[in-house]
């Protein structure tokens, strides 16, 4: 199958997103990590693994990084952060993703 | 909102979010005559809404005759096809039905699209829309009961009130939330859709699904597409792109110890579905919680000047076959302006003159639907559907068509050494089958 004819481009997370048209706000993020929290109940990994955007990500020594500007809005890892270890609402009014398809 | 008394209202009817749910309550309230205001996070409607993109569109017709004809859809769904997917092989059962093309049954749809169009008709029957505003909190004043009663929003420095505030936020249902109306859903029945468009020639798309015009396909996908995570994956023909996921249930995904994209990644990838996006370039690329759980997960839908509609309230059904939430929201529009109208009208808007939502909601075929399928996601959470019965039904038809010089064997029991192979025990084969039969 496939024939070797190429794929679906682009291929990369980065590289998808760079298709989306997001309007940052660079006075507040809508992210807000407990670095504490969050290690101690292990919630850390679970927002890497489910946010389809690569929001988050983990430096060596546990600490989790959130790259808000990405952020596509689902709520995921709100779903599965342990109480307490995440505040995450929608960006304020005009700001964030928007889609031109849906 | 200057010259007036306190408490006051502002408006009849505050509805927040221009989604299906809340463009179609606000447009039934405001052909009743009501002061309706529809407050829109985005700066355009449809800007933070997204779906796979099937909408079963009988009930909006009903609110819009003829829209398929009006409305900025893509394409008429007349070809439904359920793949289980393994590694190597797939094994489908396709149905293209000519009746399902008139009346329309299932259209697709792109939110930033169509949400417009919905919308827009709610402005047209007299609501003010407010778009760019994102609502930070419920308004509430101590009510009669425990719960206190809700009197308006809050969004930034800005207070509106209302009679009636709607909440249509959408499935993480912030508003609801904050006063206790809806739980947080536990993880194994939520789910993470994520989805690309991918843009194709018109022609192309039609060659490759078989389809012709404005016809178009919904191919629902289960097994190793997912990696054989609880969930599947869809491809659904738009007018010039197609809309590929993957829906992912949480608890299993973090059990697999993969992320997200990389399951994604892997289903564009697979050699069952790489075929039909050959060549296509992604156009947008976004995501979408899901809540899952049916019945189980509709919250309390009224409190005291407040009713809950659409995904905000937990209205979605995945029966295996049809995945289903906008049509759900639309019927609990409907519901919802008809209740609040009564309790309007008769001057109680508190939560026993708002039941009325809740009864008309019940009696509609949006509760008829859930209750039908009340057993589908404790069903559809058996391991076996992502993984072992597509080995099963692969590893029969590679038995049937298979002529390996072996001596034939009648199918039945082709069948019976493909059950042995399987990993399916014939116990879990019946009490499956049993199951699946009394839930779907």
């Amino acid at each position: 199958m496939g024939g070797g004819a190429r794929a679906v481009n682009p291929q990369t997370t980065a590289e998808r997103l760079g298709h989306n048209r997001f309007v940052l706000d660079e006075a507040e993020s809508h992210i807000e990590i407990d670095q504490e929290v969050c290690r101690r109940t292990g919630t850390g990994k679970r927002l890497v693994a489910v946010c389809p955007a690569g929001v988050y990500s983990e430096l060596e020594d546990g600490t989790i990084l959130a790259e808000y500007a990405a952020c596509l809005e689902c709520g995921t890892c709100l779903a599965v952060a342990s109480p307490g270890a995440l505040r995450w609402h929608y960006p304020r009014g005009g700001f964030g993703v928007g889609f031109r398809e849906g | 909102m200057t010259e007036q008394a306190a408490g006051e209202p502002d408006f009849d009817v505050i509805v927040v979010g221009a989604g299906p749910a809340g463009s179609v309550t606000a447009t039934l309230l405001a052909r009743q005559g009501l002061s309706v205001v529809l407050v829109e996070r985005g700066d355009t409607p449809g800007a933070k809404n997204l779906s796979g993109g099937v909408l079963y569109g009988r009930v909006l017709d009903e609110v819009f005759p003829g829209f398929v004809d009006q409305a900025p859809v893509e394409r008429r769904i007349t070809r439904h096809v359920t793949t289980f997917l393994t590694a190597d092989s797939s094994v489908a059962i396709d149905y293209a039905g000519g009746p399902l093309a008139a009346p329309v049954n299932a259209v697709t749809v792109l939110r930033a699209r169509f949400d417009p169009w919905l919308a827009e008709r709610a402005e047209e029957a007299g609501a003010f829309l407010m778009p760019g505003v994102r609502v930070d909190s419920l308004l509430t004043e101590p009510g009669p009961g425990a719960s206190p009663r809700v009197v308006g929003v809050r969004a930034g420095d800005d207070e509106l009130r209302a009679r009636v505030v709607v909440a249509a936020d959408g499935v993480n249902s912030f508003l609801a939330r904050s006063i206790g109306l809806r739980p947080k859903p536990p993880e194994h029945h939520l789910a993470v859709g994520v989805k690309a468009v991918v843009g194709l020639p018109r022609r192309v798309i039609e060659d490759r699904f078989g389809v012709t015009g404005d016809e178009g396909a919904a191919h629902a996908i289960v097994g190793d597409c997912t990696l054989g995570i609880g969930g599947g994956a869809f491809l659904y023909t738009n007018t010039e792109s197609l809309s590929i996921g993957v829906v992912l249930r949480l608890d299993d995904l973090v059990r697999s110890g993969r992320t997200a994209v990389e399951v994604f990644e892997h289903c564009l990838a697979h050699p069952g579905l790489a075929p039909y996006l050959r060549d296509g370039e992604v156009l947008e690329y976004g995501s979408h919680l899901v809540a899952e759980g049916g019945l189980g997960m509709v919250g309390q839908v009224v409190g005291d000047g407040l009713v809950v509609v659409g995904e905000a309230a937990g209205l979605t059904i995945n029966s295996g076959l049809t995945v289903r939430g906008m049509d759900l929201a639309i019927g609990s529009a409907v519901a919802a302006a008809r209740g609040v109208g009564e309790a309007v009208a008769a001057g109680d808007t508190s939560a026993t003159g708002l039941a009325a939502y809740r009864r008309h909601l019940d009696e509609s075929f949006v509760m008829q639907d859930l209750r039908t399928y009340a057993k589908a996601p404790a069903f559809l959470e058996r391991g076996r559907m992502y993984g072992a019965y597509g080995e099963l039904a692969a590893g029969l038809f590679h038995d049937v068509f298979s002529l390996d010089g072996s001596p034939r064997r009648h199918l039945a029991a082709t069948a019976w050494r493909a059950v042995r192979r399987s990993p399916v025990t014939i116990g879990q084969l019946m009490s499956d089958g049993w199951a699946g039969v009394r839930a779907l």
